[in-house]
């Protein structure tokens, strides 16, 4: 029951303004903690997806999909850990590189699929998309080499199948 | 919602303000509370013609808001108020907030800078949805006047059904003056807003099963209980299956007080029987009540002998939350009382309630009977006066839980009193909003000295507009909850709870303001009690009293502490019943 877990949870809300307020001063003001939180529309322009990343035991998941289902402007909760999912988080990472070191962490790019979107003499910044354990492995192996900045999108996540 | 829901009932076009006042004609509010100002005078200017829809102007937007509330608890109905942008705002948030915490349904309008100056910190601006975001139900801003009748409509209805609450619609001056096709609909319709009444099988049937076996069981009724006028299923309920019944401060009156089994009111001030049946109950049956932390007492010591706990409640967030239900129903506390009612097999649980009877015995709530005016004595005796009929309303403080355990009302919502948010100030002014729902009762207001002040010049509004409500004045000098604390906790330091003049000496020669003359300066009754053998004679003259208000200031014994008590933090069944 107290086990602290990382939860992913997605809610279909109206497209409206107020409406990110209102969940992320609900997180706020019942003090649960998020990891990340993404939202973006979705096939119907009315409703917004968002995804956010929770951490906590059992009766703290509960009550988050409760408190978010009573507000007027959410339409559905899901909690993913329950259903077969794909989830994706999309990092920017910009590594110090230079002559010597820049076909190593090329390298390393190919092999997590990683996507160099930008080379300058002192630094590569690369792409990559995953999930959580993909990512994390890629960050440590990059950060020998010295990491200047980094920036995800946090997770967004989808059901598999229909 | 959908267009054929849509009737047409004017093709003129009609101005946002107008859109208002008609709109609030179609939701029959016959009555609305509140303070014009500068974003709000198109709306003010249409109601100067209203004739159908009375306004009671206040004289301070947080007393309009507490009267909207007031008027809700007494008769069910959604309390209508109004005020300003900015300062008129944010004034009624406290009376939003008490509202919120006590599930009542109030729509609040404010106006706002108009659309354009949003944003640029424009004269008298706040954000008011912002702030207001997390002490209602829900709240709208309306940018374009075509939206406002069904956000209107919308409002009533949320804040009226499912777990009600305060909802808010914060209007931009220049929406109140744009024209548009006045649109009503037949019935609302939120997709997202869908409350689940009807409990769900499966968990009525383990309920069901629960009460057949358990030999010790307990109903703990809340609010929610009067809200669903649920009162009379559950005495048939109690009485059929043979269950003690108590009651959290929200739902006192929603159990017959001289009932063999009513227990009283549970929790910090409870009675010890009650507290005791508590933490002996094999299962506990929590009706519309949210195992608050004045109720429970220390968490990890509740309710150690309870095989089951069930929790039936319309929102779902409640339940689970403090007190994990093992029986969790998900609906409308009537009609799943009804559902069990039909269900259960008639018992008798002799042994729990003789031993119920013994504790009551051993521990009956009581206090010094001597010559002295104690405080519990007058509550007593408006008791006896009124035999439990009247409206009693309470600020918050030593007098309000006095006002708990001494007064029986005979029937729901006749006991109003800020629960969850306990709100100083809250009392005199719902108790002028619950007259004006209910002029035929008798209002009371047990106050503080310290409470009253805090909206003392809503005497103005019931002089003015004729409104008889009588506040009792429990006066000793203190701020006298935080007295008791700071004497029982705090080695009698008495850090600021002190509020006359240390120099005049022994209180009772200089409290200060003197009330009596306050009443008679807004021309109003004063009168001052100080003896025991006074309190029946001038209640007495009080009641006599039928177009404005009274107040009666009674001076009694300075120290009086509420007992029983359970400490905060401790379990509920260690308690103090007097001072060693």
């Amino acid at each position: 029951m107290t086990e602290i877990k990382r939860h992913i949870i997605s809610a279909l809300v109206y497209n409206k303004p107020g409406v990110l307020a209102r969940i992320s001063t609900l997180f706020a003001a019942r003090g649960y903690n998020i990891d990340s939180l993404a939202v973006g529309e979705t096939e119907n322009p009315e409703v917004s997806r968002m995804t956010i990343v929770v951490r906590g035991d059992e009766k703290i998941l509960e009550q988050v999909e409760k408190q978010l289902n009573k507000l007027i402007d959410v339409i559905k909760v899901y909690e993913f850990s329950k259903v077969d999912h794909i989830e994706r988080d999309l990092v920017l990472i910009k590594i110090n590189a230079n002559n010597k070191n820049r076909a190593e962490i090329i390298e390393i790019a190919e092999i997590f699929r990683a996507k160099i979107v930008d080379v300058s003499h002192q630094t590569l910044v690369l792409e990559i998309t995953g999930d959580e354990d993909k990512l994390t492995a890629f960050i440590n192996l990059v950060k020998p080499y010295g990491i200047k900045e980094l920036i995800r999108t946090g997770v967004i996540a989808i059901s598999r199948g229909g | 919602m959908s267009t054929e829901n849509k009737i047409n009932v004017s093709s003129q076009e009609k101005t946002g303000a107008e859109i208002l006042v008609e709109s609030l004609r179609k939701e029959n509010v016959e009555i609305m509370f509140g303070i014009p100002g500068g974003a709000v005078l198109p709306i003010f200017d249409k109601l100067y013609d209203c004739k159908d829809i009375r306004f009671i102007l206040t004289r301070h937007e947080q007393a309009a808001a507490h009267m909207a509330d007031g008027y809700a608890r007494a008769t069910g109905k959604v309390g209508v108020c109004i005020a300003t942008s900015g300062p008129g705002a944010t004034n009624l948030t406290t009376g939003i907030a008490t509202a919120y915490m006590d599930s009542i349904p109030i729509v609040a309008f404010t106006g706002q800078v108009a659309t354009h100056l949003i944003g640029n910190d424009a004269f008298q601006e706040a954000d008011t949805t912002g702030i207001t975001r997390p002490i209602t139900k829900h709240n709208f801003l309306v940018k374009n006047v075509t939206e406002l009748s069904t956000v209107i409509q919308q409002a009533f209805y949320i804040a009226s059904t499912g777990r009600p609450g305060p909802v808010l619609i914060d209007l931009p001056v220049d929406v109140q003056r744009a024209k548009t096709n006045f649109v009503w609909h037949k019935n609302v319709d939120l997709p997202s807003y869908k409350p689940t009444y009807k409990g769900h099988p499966l968990q009525i049937k383990k309920l069901v099963d629960a009460i057949n076996s358990a030999k010790q069981p307990i109903l703990y009724v809340g609010g929610g209980v009067i809200t669903s006028n649920a009162c009379d299923v559950l005495k048939e309920l109690a009485e059929k299956v043979h269950i003690p019944v108590t009651t959290t401060l929200m739902a006192i009156g929603s159990f017959p007080p001289e009932h063999e089994l009513n227990l009283g009111m549970l929790g910090m001030h409870g009675t010890v029987y009650a507290n005791l049946a508590m933490q002996n109950a094999d299962l506990i049956i929590a009706v519309g009540a949210r195992f608050d932390d004045r109720c429970t007492g220390k968490l990890a010591a509740f309710a150690p002998k309870a095989k089951h706990i069930a929790h039936i409640d319309i929102d779902p967030t409640s339940i689970s939350k403090n007190v994990v239900a093992d029986i969790p129903v998900v609906g409308d506390c009537k009609l799943v009382l009804q559902d069990i009612l039909k269900l259960v097999q008639p018992k008798k649980h002799t042994d729990w309630i003789k031993q119920i009877n013994k504790w009551k015995q051993e521990n009956p709530l009581t206090y010094k009977k001597d010559n002295k005016l104690r405080p519990q004595y007058i509550i007593e005796e408006i008791n006896n006066l009124t035999k439990g009929n009247a409206i009693v309303v309470t600020e918050v403080g030593q007098h309000q839980m006095w006002a708990a355990q001494y007064y029986k009302p005979k029937g729901p919502r006749k006991f109003l009193s800020s629960g969850g948010l306990g709100t100083m100030g809250f009392g005199f002014p719902a108790a002028i909003g619950a007259k004006l729902g209910k002029p035929e009762e008798t209002v009371i207001v047990i106050a503080g000295d310290g409470s009253f002040q805090m909206n003392i010049q809503e005497l103005a509004t019931a002089v003015v507009n004729r409104i008889n409500v009588i506040v009792c004045i429990i006066n000793n000098g203190y701020l006298g909850m935080v007295r008791q604390w700071q004497e029982l906790f705090y080695n009698k330091r008495y850090s600021q709870s002190y509020l006359c003049s240390k120099k005049f000496g022994k209180l009772h020669c200089e409290p200060v303001p003197d009330f009596v003359e306050v009443a008679k300066g807004y021309k109003a009754e004063g009168y001052r009690v100080t003896k025991k053998e006074d309190v029946v004679p001038t209640l007495k003259k009080a009641f006599r009293v039928k177009d404005k208000p009274v107040v009666i200031d009674f001076w009694i014994e300075e120290e009086e502490n509420v007992f029983p008590m359970v400490p905060a933090g401790a379990a509920l069944d260690e308690i103090i019943t007097s001072l060693a």
